[in-house]
């Protein structure tokens, strides 16, 4: 019988540890999409992945 | 709270949210995010009332299996020791934006008129409260060598051709167009040009020559017809949806590449606005954004407070939508629902919101600038002009602090890292503080993000499970 997963983690990247690692200002500016109202930042990509 | 460890746990540091059968954890300062059992979600939840690991488990062990709980305790204990949950940096605590910011972005307000009488307007039915004007080449060309300048070392660069309604004014877009890529070309810069239009003018001739410039366009249509033409009429009160939805059928028919968004604005009077995105889903249009409209208490179409819960639904609804248009095989994209989770901006990104008045500004049809297009014309945020420079460089400090450390609210809002504190301009309209954030407007964005996240998980396990087949 296989062990039941109880916490499954989606996603890798620690935000936290990029304050040291990002910076470089690439990225789209968010409200210059489809947005001009409602500010969503993290829906940006970033340039570099 | 005492820790499985021995530690004490702030719960705080954590945002839990359930989503019909799924139970996420999102670490609000690493960013993850974990689904859960429903045996975790219950350990977790007793946990934070009992305040104690060992009292969550006693707590629990009459309805669950001890050996799962226990099972749960160590995984959480492995999941804090690597910093993926209950995780803390101090370094968040004194956080101040370092070094100068660099303008990279331009809002160009080519034409401060329109052809649309929109009931909800900003700009006062496109003059911005002034008089009605197109930019002139020259200016244009000004403000694109300005941009050129000012961002420095900045390998990419936005304009956004905007109004009013920028096809009034499709001659001299054209050749701003042509000059700015022969710009780019020159400055070993990457230029991505936006046009944003109700595309009452977008037939097929300009249809191609954007398409062909790869100009990526944001097409206004607000959803079904009756709703569109309550808000969008032309000058005689005429509704724009068919002509609107004619011309967008016609500038996706000759496009090549998804390079465009439609983007509406939903009212107090189309508060089941689910409706709305998924008729112009059914109407082939796959790049959806719909907002909130931004307006002030007294109008009738305002949202208000008691909407809130309506909403709420509304999005959940969307959320379910989506999922279900993806499982068919036949995906769209809702512009509030795209959260990458792995593949999103760093931190540093994210705590410099939107860039208004340091990384982005507006320029007026005479070449003013402002911190954003949503501030245009308002004499006490005027920041320069692209001839002469910019002469209030405090001002664009002040934008550049009021991100979501330096806003008393957002300290302690699970999703500052996701909004960065909103929109500048819907604070200072509604509290007369960028300091100060719209919280209807936090509301909406905390409901539109959970729903976002939840997508992310049903689409990481369902990427999961076909590997697994």
């Amino acid at each position: 019988m296989t062990k039941k997963v109880h916490i499954k983690t989606i996603n890798k990247k620690v935000l936290t540890q990029t304050l040291k690692t990002g910076g470089c200002g690439e990225c789209v500016t968010s409200c210059q999409s489809a947005c001009k109202t409602s500010c969503t930042v993290s829906n940006q990509a970033c340039q570099k992945e | 709270m005492e820790g499985c460890n021995g530690m004490i746990n702030d719960f705080s540091l954590l945002h839990k949210f359930s989503f019909d059968d799924t139970y996420i954890v999102l670490d609000v300062n690493s960013g993850i995010v974990h689904s859960l059992s429903r045996e975790a979600w219950d350990y977790l939840n007793a946990w934070e009332e009992t305040g104690d690991a060992q009292k969550a488990i006693a707590l629990l062990e009459t309805t669950h299996d001890r050996r799962d709980l226990e099972q749960i305790r160590g995984q959480i204990e492995e999941l804090q020791a690597g910093g993926l949950l209950f995780s803390r940096d101090e370094t968040l605590e004194s956080y101040e934006a370092r070094g100068s910011s660099v303008v990279k972005a331009l809002c160009l307000h080519v034409a401060h008129d329109c052809n649309l009488h929109c009931r909800y307007c900003f700009a006062g039915t496109g003059n911005f409260g002034g008089d009605r004007s197109l930019m002139d080449l020259e200016t244009g060309k000004r403000a694109l060598d300005f941009l050129f300048e000012i961002s420095g070392q900045r390998k990419h660069v936005e304009i956004d051709y905007f109004g009013g309604e920028p096809l009034l004014n499709f001659t001299v877009v054209k050749d701003l167009i042509r000059y700015g890529k022969a710009k780019a070309h020159a400055f070993g810069k990457i230029l991505k040009q936006t046009l944003t239009t109700n595309a009452v003018l977008l037939n097929e001739e300009k249809s191609a020559f954007l398409d062909a410039e790869n100009v990526h366009l944001i097409l206004s249509i607000d959803g079904r017809p009756e709703v569109h033409d309550r808000m969008r009429p032309f000058a005689g009160c005429q509704g724009s949806y068919a002509a609107v939805c004619k011309s967008i059928r016609t500038y996706l028919d000759s496009q090549k590449l998804d390079t465009y968004y439609v983007r509406g604005t939903y009212t107090h009077y189309n508060l089941d606005f689910c409706e709305d995105v998924l008729h112009l889903v059914e109407q082939g249009f796959t790049r959806v954004s719909l907002e909130p409209v931004v307006a002030s208490p007294e109008e009738e179409y305002a949202l208000k407070e008691e909407d809130l819960p309506v909403l709420g639904e509304q999005y959940e609804k969307l959320a379910r939508a989506w999922l279900e248009y993806y499982r068919q095989g036949k995906p769209f994209e809702f512009f509030h629902f795209n959260v990458s989770l792995d593949k999103g901006p760093c931190l540093i990104k994210r705590l410099s919101g939107c860039g208004a008045g340091h990384e982005y500004l507006a320029v007026s049809p005479g070449g003013d600038l402002y911190p954003c297009h949503q501030f245009m014309g308002q004499k006490e945020f005027l920041m320069g002009n692209v001839h002469t420079g910019i002469f209030n460089h405090q001002l664009g400090e002040q934008f550049k602090s009021a991100h979501a450390l330096n806003k008393q609210p957002c300290r302690q809002c699970w999703a500052r890292f996701y909004c960065s504190g909103g929109c500048h301009a819907n604070a200072y309209n509604f509290n007369g503080d960028i300091y100060k954030p719209y919280l209807p407007g936090c509301a909406l964005q905390k409901k539109r993000l959970e729903c976002a996240i939840y997508l992310q998980v049903k689409r990481w396990e369902s990427r999961t499970y076909d590997k697994e087949d």
